[in-house]
């Protein structure tokens, strides 16, 4: 009877366990194949079998502790298609869009302050002990005061427009439950050039850290790679809402402007037998080529430009520095992240002196369907929710692609780069094999960090095969 | 008029109408008794015992207990809340409350209850029962999950909308709400306008497609806890 219990509640908190990696080599100990073991949640997908569709939005954000409002949204989107609601009212359509920029403002201040500052602000070789967010708040404590500011901020956006910091109810099926009322828009106006001020000097750190370093940084953990993401009709960057874009390395378009409501015709899954996660990939390029990456760094690639005036400005800097072409160096997903983290606070601003947010129509309705799709841009890449429903208003289907899967292939990519670059020949795990790749993972966000945050630490174990799969070394990283 | 009792709760009179439970008087004195299954309008069913005081040092239900002359009530005590506690917490572990994502989060009487007797987290193993589900119904939703057999829905079905919808079946651990009908909720007469649509005091009967439409600070027990309400009738 408790057996089904344990099925949800584990994977829950299992996501926010160990990175597992392991490496196999060669007869001639060269890196053979590398494989980054993410505990994923499938059992979700079948606790919320039976329930009813308007208590997944809410339900659903239980399935992360770092991102729920990307799942909360994106479930309320698939929503708003089973209702019917194919235009949300202004009010509905721009809260949930203030919420959703608070997340990613949120979460990418986070990820910035604690895990990647470090290895900016110290270089990635410098000494683990110090190479931490206390490393960082004792050499730079106004800079550590500024992390915790913004996510601050952030967070309350997220209660002023969901009702609670973490598992709000904001965005129901159709609409939103709530308006912005005046009080609680001039708490935010208050602060707000002081966020736009540290975003502005967050993202000249990362900046001017990649143009410095570009040498080292260029083929660190890095390789060609596919790039997804959603895209406005215009070519715009849109975190909340658009059609899917995919391109090539260097820029070609795979797909374009498509209806995101017909995922399934263009990207498919793999399921491989040694992980949980399933491998997603472009079905037209196949399993062996049409992987690709998701998230700041792709994000920035796929799109024509982005619609606010700074971060289009530090687009531009970003573009010139791969002469217009894609950015595939991994490292670059921190300056890419930073330039989002500037829009985002540009389009809290620009909503923030938007007076629909003060609007009273906030539901809509319109015919039944059985089948909704809802997707989004959640700060660590694209996300998925796809959910069936029967005539009792239960569901029956439900399919999620996390933005961790669909970065799946290119973690492995990341961590057989850096180790191939450090085993050559010697079966060994040294300490700066470990360490690198560490920052490589960490590059990614992969929500698996999420319970270390707070520590800015990721526990880490590398396990090292010979080419006949006998275990030989195996090293962790507290 | 009927005759006037006077009696004490916790030491401080009240005057009480002849004929009156203890829980009806002191709820008009404005003084909070905890209770779940009791609701006023229906006939109490005196089943969660959680209303239990001690009545001139033996305990008794106050929702059923007739108010006497010169009698003793005792409610606020530590060994009562300890009771209570005790109570709620083996509804909680009984059943499959997930408050964090369950539609009556904020209006719900055992969740609010569990907030005022400063319950925080659950103190006995959860049992994760097998529960069913009837959706079946266009306009209401049945998660027996959720269910702690207080008989509101019984009582309101059968003696206010004269429908008789739901009954008890089965008896100690397995028993459970059942609907009359040969199969599910929608082979039933119940209406969305009906008494017994409108009593549940946790989230096992909800109208369907109206989740989550009241935001977070605005819900009933959001600000002020549970029998606050009946504590500011006291003058
Ligand atoms: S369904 Fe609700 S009203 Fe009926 S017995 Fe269960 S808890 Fe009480
Ligand atoms: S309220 Fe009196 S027994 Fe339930």
């Amino acid at each position: 009877m408790s057996k089904s219990k344990r099925v949800i509640i584990e994977p829950v908190t299992r996501v926010e366990g160990h990175g597992k990696v392991s490496l196999l080599l060669d007869e001639n100990n060269k890196v053979k194949q590398a494989r980054f073991h993410v505990v994923e949640f499938r059992g979700f997908e079948r606790f919320i079998q039976g329930r009813p569709y308007w208590e997944i939005p809410v339900l659903v954000q239980r399935l992360c502790g770092i991102c729920p409002v990307s799942h909360h949204l994106a479930a309320a989107k698939a929503m708003d298609q089973i209702v019917g609601a194919d235009k949300l009212t202004p009010t509905a359509e721009k809260m949930r869009r203030l919420m959703h920029y608070g997340q990613m403002f949120q979460s990418h201040a986070l990820h910035f302050f604690h895990l990647c500052s470090p290895d900016l602000l110290f270089g990635f070789d410098a000494d683990p002990k110090i190479r931490n967010v206390i490393g960082v708040a004792a050499k730079y404590p106004e800079l550590a005061v500024q992390g915790v500011m913004m996510r601050k901020y952030g967070q309350e956006i997220i209660k002023a427009t969901a009702g609670k910091k973490i598992h709000g109810t904001g965005a129901i099926p159709g609409g939103i439950n709530k308006n912005l009322s005046i009080a609680e828009r001039d708490v935010f106006l208050k602060d707000i050039k002081q966020m736009l001020d540290w975003s502005r000097s967050a993202l000249k750190i990362a900046k001017d850290y990649t143009v410095e370093n570009l040498e080292k940084l260029t083929p660190f953990a890095s390789f060609d790679s596919n790039h997804l993401s959603l895209i406005r009709s215009d070519g715009a960057m849109d975190l909340y809402h658009g059609n899917l874009r995919a391109i090539t390395a260097d820029g070609k378009k795979i797909f374009d402007q498509v209806d995101y409501t017909n995922y399934l015709d263009y990207i498919t899954e793999e399921v491989k037998s040694w992980s949980y996660m399933k491998f997603p990939f472009i079905k037209s390029l196949g399993p062996q080529n049409g992987w690709y990456r998701v998230g700041p760094l792709a994000r920035i690639n796929t799109c024509d430009f982005i619609d606010t005036p700074e971060a289009e400005a530090a687009r531009k800097e970003f573009m010139a520095v791969t002469s217009g072409k894609p950015n595939n160096i991994t490292m670059a997903y921190h300056w890419a992240r930073m330039i989002e983290t500037l829009h985002s606070i540009e389009k809290i601003n620009e909503l923030l002196n938007d007076k629909d947010l003060q609007g009273t129509d906030l539901v809509v309705k319109g015919k039944r369907r059985s089948e909704g799709i809802g997707l989004l841009e959640a700060p660590r890449g694209t996300l998925f929710h796809h959910y069936k429903i029967n005539d009792d208003d239960q569901i029956v289907m439900a399919n999620l692609i996390v933005s961790t899967t669909n970065n799946n292939e290119p973690f492995n990519r990341a961590v057989q780069k850096v180790a191939a670059d450090h085993i050559d020949g010697v079966a060994e795990i040294t300490e700066g094999l470990l360490n690198h790749i560490e920052v490589a993972i960490r590059a990614y966000d992969p929500c698996l960090s999420c319970a270390t945050h707070a520590m800015g630490k990721m526990p880490l174990k590398v396990t090292l095969f010979d080419y006949q799969g006998n275990e030989i070394a195996s090293k962790t990283k507290e | 008029m009927s005759k006037q009792i006077t009696f004490s709760i916790d030491g401080v009179e009240v005057k009480g109408k002849e004929g009156q439970t203890i829980l009806q008087a002191a709820d008009e004195a404005g003084i909070y008794i905890p209770r779940l299954c009791y609701m006023e309008g229906l006939v109490p069913h005196g089943s969660c015992r959680v209303c239990t005081v001690i009545v001139n040092g033996k305990p008794q239900t106050a929702c059923t207990q007739p108010i006497a002359e010169g009698m003793t009530v005792e409610n606020d005590t530590p060994e009562l809340k300890e009771h209570r506690r005790n109570i709620i917490d083996m509804l909680f572990i009984e059943g499959n409350h997930f408050c964090m994502f369950c539609e009556k989060s904020g209006n719900c009487e055992l969740q609010a209850l569990a907030y005022r007797l400063g319950i925080l987290s659950p103190k006995f193993p959860y049992f994760f029962p097998k529960k069913d589900i009837d959706a079946t119904h266009p306009d209401i939703f049945l998660d027996l999950n959720r269910c702690i057999l207080c008989g509101r829905c019984v009582e309101a079905s059968k003696d206010i909308d004269r429908k008789g919808v739901f009954d008890f079946v089965g008896r100690g651990i397995n028993k459970k709400i059942a609907v009359n009908a040969e199969a599910n909720l929608k082979d039933t007469n119940l209406a969305i306008a009906d008494k017994a649509a409108d009593v549940c005091p946790v989230g096992s009967i909800n109208k369907k497609h109206t989740a989550f439409a009241t935001p977070i600070g605005k819900r009933l027990y959001d600000v002020k806890p549970i029998g606050s309400e009946i504590e500011e009738r006291k003058k």
